[in-house]
């Protein structure tokens, strides 16, 4: 493919972040390659209206609220680390590296990949969904398509499913008790984009 | 034993010696002859439909948002299947949107239905898995012909067409007679130009000929390879700009530029923009002077988008006439990425490719109006290339303009998946409530009730 090791001394910090994400660097420096091509302004960083500039991203029902979720509150623009430190919640689970050692929880596992679901819907960052929140997710997934009735009826439906302390929002924890404990892991089932190519016929 | 194998060799040298007469004369009456005159059998608009006939065998069963929502569903561990919400089916958009981010590919521009056929090219399967034998197979029986086959096929066209321009272009420069030399420079260039267009299995439509390029004009385009220059020579005669290289390159140049005028700087020269500009206004002055072709974006675009324009070109005092060209993704990636690939590298993937096909659009002529500075006018210019060949206008996009597309490709995502919840039926109310009170075998009457009550 043509990833010379001259390219990787561009990424500050590569061994760093390969360690903390789990990337291989491949995977790196294809992200980096990625970052740069979006940072249209060379910059090194990334503002919303780059992640707007997607043209699958604009047309993603939930897209504002992924975009938001990669900028920490208050940041308004993204370096290539946060970049790489978000998506490698992505990263399949089943492809995790033997650590050094360390007993912290991957990047990837299961939990992780549930909290940045949950960050979605909880976009006041308070630990919890409330009821407004998850309206404003379903309208922004449902569109005009249902009425407001309808709409109702189903946040009433997922809010009584989910919340067993009866405080009329959903935790993290109703969360993850939601998505019962299943044996596949939480990832896509076809292959993530995050491969590299091989060959070029 | 020398005595035994002779008469095979004989054997062997009387076939190779039929099968060479044989590929030349194919060579010659299907190709190099229409060429010259310009004739076309439509054989390779054949070819196009019978590739894309192949290519549908490779396509997947589309699966849509319900099959995925249900998968996603599954393996987050939601024993119900039947369709309502679950707080899960927010994973089907994130994963969307994270794919998006991470790579966002020429062939995402089509609906997920139609991106599910592969061109059976490895270099354009960015996800490579194996499908199936079948198509594996296909793959590999590909590969023989396209290098066994068209490879030496078209090399040997491509060696032709850039001898004959050669050897022509000099033999016309030596004529005195002006008007004969253009007109029949123009004849030689067009028929080379044609040989190497079928060199490349290139496959044009040209839309509003009426526009094409006048004398004394610029003619600009988006420049996606090295190969636009021929897609548009093909039709037309234009006085190229450029540096001035050395080796093959600058054969070719010294030999065009004997029976045409075309405009090749010394590369001391380029810097000199004054220098650069008088030789252009020039030329463009001369009316019985070919137009002159200038890609103002300066380098190759992956012709999913435009970039900023020059605005040199747009500083001397003409009329514009823009050109958009947009290749067909389906048959595989035009793009010349120089950092990638050297240049040969790259001819020798293109022609090992399928087939090139692309759309030439020639726009209405333009001018710079009065108060109106060559920033501006590029930019203007640059928005008609975008907006005719379907590109995303890079400068006037920062904000997603295209506000209408998206919006309709939105309430689609939102239509597909308010059919999961809400079922394939009409959204009166009468259907919608029915269904709810079925997706409740539970009954959670106060639930019910209350949702009633509203």
């Amino acid at each position: 493919m043509g990833s010379s090791s001259s390219s990787m001394d561009h990424i500050p910090n590569a061994e760093e972040l390969m360690q903390e994400t789990g990337f291989s660097a491949a995977h790196l420096l294809r992200l980096y390659e990625r970052f740069e091509f979006l940072d249209k302004d060379q910059t090194g960083e990334l503002r919303p209206e780059d992640f707007g500039a997607i043209g699958g991203l604009a047309l993603n029902p939930i897209g504002d609220r992924i975009i938001s979720a990669f900028f920490s509150p208050g940041q308004e623009t993204v370096d290539f680390p946060s970049f790489v430190r978000v998506l490698a919640h992505f990263r399949p689970n089943g492809t995790n590296r033997t650590r050094n050692g360390t007993q912290q929880e991957p990047v990837n596992s299961r939990t992780r990949k549930l909290k940045f679901a949950f960050q979605l819907y909880d976009q006041d960052r308070d630990g919890k969904i409330s009821r407004a929140e998850l309206l404003q997710v379903l309208r922004a997934m449902l569109g005009i398509q249902v009425t407001e009735e309808q709409l109702q009826s189903i946040a009433e439906r997922a809010i009584q499913e989910a919340d067993l302390d009866r405080d009329d929002a959903i935790s993290f924890d109703e969360f993850k008790k939601v998505q019962q404990v299943s044996p596949h892991p939480q990832t896509p089932t076809k292959e993530t984009p995050l491969h590299p190519t091989e060959g070029g016929r | 034993m020398t005595w035994s194998t002779f008469p095979v060799d004989n054997l062997l040298c009387r076939c190779l010696g039929i099968s060479i007469t044989v590929w030349w004369t194919f060579l010659f009456v299907f190709i190099i002859i229409p060429a010259v005159f310009g004739v076309s059998f439509g054989m390779r608009r054949f070819y196009m439909r019978t590739l894309l006939k192949i290519f549908e065998v490779t396509k997947e069963p589309p699966s849509s948002l319900q099959q995925e929502m249900q998968e996603l569903r599954g393996s987050a561990g939601c024993l119900r299947s039947e369709p309502e919400f679950e707080m899960a089916d927010i994973f089907y958009f994130c994963r969307r949107g994270v794919e998006s981010i991470v790579d966002d590919e020429v062939t995402k521009c089509f609906s997920a239905q139609e991106l599910e056929s592969w061109n059976l090219l490895t270099r354009s399967n960015y996800n490579f898995r194996h499908i199936s034998l079948r198509v594996t197979v296909l793959w590999g029986f590909g590969v023989l012909v396209r290098y066994g086959v068209l490879l030496p096929l078209r090399v040997t066209l491509a060696v032709t067409g850039i001898s004959l321009l050669l050897v022509l272009t000099t033999l016309v420069g030596f004529l005195p007679n002006r008007e004969l030399r253009s007109f029949l420079s123009e004849k030689v260039h067009l028929m080379c130009y044609r040989i190497c267009v079928r060199a490349l299995t290139a496959i044009i439509t040209y839309h509003n000929r009426e526009n094409k390029p006048q004398n004394g004009g610029i003619c600009v385009a988006n420049h996606t390879t090295p190969i636009d220059v021929i897609i548009l020579a093909n039709d037309g005669c234009y006085s190229l700009v450029g540096q001035a290289h050395g080796g093959l390159m600058g054969m070719i140049q010294r030999a065009m530029v004997k029976s045409s005028p075309h405009i090749w700087f010394e590369r001391s020269e380029v810097k000199d923009r004054h220098l650069v500009a008088k030789r252009l206004g020039d030329h463009v002055a001369d009316k019985t002077k070919q137009p002159i072709l200038i890609f103002p974006e300066g380098t190759c675009i992956n012709n999913t988008s435009v970039m900023m324009f020059k605005k040199g070109s747009f500083e001397i005092a003409c009329t514009v006439y823009p050109v958009a060209i947009k290749y067909d993704p389906r048959f595989g990636d035009a793009f010349w990425n120089s950092s990638k690939f050297g240049m040969v590298n790259y001819l020798l993937r293109m022609m090992s490719s399928w087939a090139i096909v692309c759309s030439v659009w020639y726009l209405p002529p333009m001018n710079r109006e009065e108060g109106e500075d060559a920033v501006q006018f590029a930019n203007r210019v640059k928005a008609a290339i975008a907006a005719q060949g379907g590109l995303v206008d890079l400068i006037w996009d920062g904000g997603l303009k295209r506000t209408k597309v998206k919006d309709a490709f939105k309430e689609e995502q939102q239509k597909l998946y308010s059919q999961v919840l809400v079922g394939e039926q009409d959204q009166e109310d009468q259907s919608g409530d029915r269904q709810l009170e079925e997706e409740n075998p539970e009954g959670d009457r106060n639930n019910q009730d209350s949702s009633k009550g509203q």
